[in-house]
C-alpha cells in the first residue's frame, strides 16, 4: 500500500516547484516505513523542478527552510527520523526570501 | 510524538531557537509579543504621542511588526499615532505584487498607508536595470529605498521610522561589516536606534528576534505577506553571509544573538580615524562624503555613465565634487533633483564653501578598501549644517 501524503511549499520554497505551493503525493510502498530522511531525495527526484542546491544542503533541508509536520516544528518530532504516517502534512517554508 | 508545552499542558508546536524551550501556540504568540515590548521599553524607543512610520515591504518582517506594533500599541497604550509607509521601486511583477499586500494590510490592520515613490528621482528600477544591466543593481535599489523611505516619512511628518529588521538580519549585517573591515558600519549597525543625531530616527523592535519566529509567528497567525525573489537578482554578498548565519544557528542556535552581542560589545581606539557625519551637499542627506551616494549613483544614470557611484568611487567622487567646486554653487544641480520629490524643505539648499577630500588634507584615509571608501572615507565637506533641513541614515 502507498502511503498518501500532502506536501506544502511557501516562503518562495515554491518558486522552485514551478510556483505550485500544494503536492497531493502517494509514496510508494516500500520495507521499512517512510521518514523524512528519505522523503527528501523523492521530493529532489519527483517534483523539484530546479536549483535543488536552494533546498538541499548535504542530506537535509538547506538551514533557513523551516519543517513542519502536521502543524508542529519538525525539530520536535525528530526531524529525519520522523515516520511519515498516511494523511501526514508536511510544509516547509523558507526564511530565505525577502523582508 | 510531540512534546508538551513548558508552560502549560497544551500540545508544543514550536521549539524556540534562542532558548530551546517547547511552546504550544498560545504560549508563542505571548512569549513572542512579550519579548518586543521588553525590546521596545528597554530602549524607551518611543514618547507617548509619536507618529511612528512602520517602513512596510509586504514582506514578512514587516508584515509581522505591523501587526505586533498595532497590537502591543493597543495593549501596552503606548499612544502612538502607527502609519505603514512603503517605496514603489517600479520594478514591474515584483513590487506591484508586493504592493498589493501592503494594501491588504492598510485594510486587515486599519492603518494608514503612504506609498512614496521612485519616480520621485526620475528612475524607476525598471529603467535603472534597462540601462545598467543585472549586475550592481541592488546597489541602487538599495541606496534609492533608503533614501525614498526617509523622503516620505518626512513628507508624513513622522517622528520615528521602525523597520522590520531581525536579529538574522543584524548578525549577518555585523559578520559583512567585519569581512569588509569597515570600522565606522560596524560600530553603528548593532544599534537599536540610529540616526538620532539628525532629524529621523530609525529603530529596530526586532532587533533580538529570530527569524524563524517571525515566519512561524506569521504562519500561526496566518498573516497574509509576499514572498518572491527580486527580480532583478539579489544581493550576492549579502546572500553568503546569510547562508553562513543559517549554518551556523544550525550548529548552535545562539550564535545569532552571540554575534550581535559581540557587535555590540565591540569598542574602538580613540585613535582610530571614524568617519565624520555630514551632509550632501546637493540634497541634504545625512553622508559622510561631500556628496551622498544616491547623487552619486543618479549623477551617473543622468550622464549616461551608471557606474560612477559602484566599486572604486574615490576617484569618481572626487572628480564630482571638483565640477562642483568649479561650478561654485551646488544649488544649480539640486534643482532638478527635487523637482520631482515636491519637498519644499529641501529648497534652501547650502552656501557650501569650498570641499576638501581627507585624503588630502590629512595624512592618510582611514579607508582599507574601495568598499569602505564608497561610503566612510573620501571627500568631507566644510558645509554649514545649520542651514540644511538634514535627514537622518543608517547603515
Ligand atoms: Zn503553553
Ligand atoms: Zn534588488
Ligand atoms: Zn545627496
Amino acid at each position: 500500500m502507498s502511503i498518501p501524503i500532502t506536501l506544502e511549499f511557501s516562503g518562495g520554497a515554491e518558486l522552485l516547484f514551478d510556483r505550485q505551493k500544494r503536492h497531493d503525493i502517494n509514496l510508494p510502498k516500500q520495507e521499512y516505513p517512510w521518514r523524512i530522511q528519505e522523503l527528501l531525495p523523492w521530493i529532489r527526484d519527483n517534483i523539484l523542478k530546479e536549483r535543488p542546491e536552494l533546498f538541499l544542503q548535504g542530506n537535509t533541508v538547506r538551514p533557513g527552510i523551516l519543517v513542519l509536520v502536521n502543524d508542529t516544528d519538525w525539530e520536535l518530532m525528530g526531524e529525519l527520523e520522523y515516520n511519515l504516517q498516511p494523511n501526514d502534512r508536511i510544509i516547509f517554508i523558507s526564511t530565505l526570501h525577502g523582508g | 510524538m510531540p512534546l508538551k508545552c513548558g508552560l502549560c499542558d497544551k500540545q508544543a508546536i514550536l521549539k524556540r531557537p534562542k532558548t530551546g524551550d517547547a511552546l504550544c501556540k498560545e504560549c508563542f504568540f505571548l512569549a513572542f509579543e512579550e519579548e518586543v515590548h521588553q525590546t521596545i521599553t528597554d530602549a524607551n524607543l518611543f514618547i507617548k504621542g509619536e507618529t511612528v512610520a512602520i517602513g512596510a515591504s509586504g514582506g514578512k518582517d514587516s508584515t509581522v511588526l505591523a501587526y505586533v506594533m498595532k497590537a502591543l500599541n493597543e495593549r501596552y497604550a503606548y499612544n502612538l499615532n502607527l502609519v505603514l509607509l512603503s517605496v514603489d521601486e517600479g520594478i514591474t511583477g515584483y513590487r506591484d505584487d508586493s504592493l498589493e499586500s501592503v494594501k491588504r494590510n492598510e485594510i486587515q490592520y486599519c492603518l494608514p498607508l503612504k506609498i512614496v515613490s521612485y519616480e520621485l528621482y526620475g528612475w524607476t528600477m525598471d529603467a535603472i536595470v534597462k540601462q545598467i544591466g543585472l549586475k550592481n543593481n541592488c546597489t541602487f535599489c538599495g541606496v534609492f529605498r533608503r533614501q525614498a523611505l526617509d523622503r516620505g516619512a518626512l513628507m508624513l511628518k513622522v517622528d520615528k521610522i521602525v523597520t522590520g529588521h531581525n536579529a538574522d538580519d543584524i548578525a549577518e549585517t555585523v559578520i559583512m561589516n567585519v569581512l569588509r573591515g569597515d570600522i565606522g558600519r560596524l560600530r553603528r549597525c548593532t544599534a537599536i536606534t540610529t540616526g538620532t543625531d539628525g532629524a529621523l530616527p530609525r529603530c529596530k523592535p526586532f532587533k533580538y528576534t529570530y527569524e524563524k519566529e517571525i515566519v512561524m509567528y506569521a504562519y500561526f497567525k496566518k498573516l497574509d505577506y509576499f514572498s518572491t525573489e527580486c527580480i532583478y537578482s539579489p544581493n550576492a554578498y549579502r546572500g553568503f553571509a546569510r547562508a553562513y548565519i543559517k549554518d551556523l544557528e544550525k550548529i548552535r542556535p545562539s550564535a545569532i544573538i552571540d554575534i550581535i552581542h559581540s557587535g555590540e560589545s565591540l569598542s574602538v581606539k580613540k585613535e582610530v580615524k571614524m568617519p565624520v557625519q555630514g551632509v550632501c551637499v546637493r540634497c541634504g542627506y545625512i553622508s559622510s562624503n561631500t556628496v551622498c551616494k544616491a547623487c552619486v549613483l543618479l549623477e551617473g544614470l543622468n550622464k549616461g555613465r551608471p557606474r560612477l557611484g559602484i566599486g572604486k568611487t574615490h576617484k569618481e567622487r572626487l572628480k564630482m565634487a571638483e565640477d562642483l567646486n568649479e561650478k561654485g554653487d551646488s544649488s544649480i544641480n539640486s534643482q532638478n533633483f527635487f523637482e520631482n520629490g515636491q519637498l519644499d524643505s529641501f529648497s534652501e539648499q547650502s552656501s557650501q564653501s569650498g570641499l576638501s577630500c581627507c585624503r588630502s588634507t590629512t595624512a592618510g584615509c582611514s579607508c582599507q578598501t574601495s568598499e569602505i571608501c564608497n561610503d566612510t572615507a573620501g571627500i568631507h565637506s566644510s558645509v554649514d549644517q545649520q542651514k540644511i533641513n538634514s535627514l537622518a541614515i543608517d547603515f
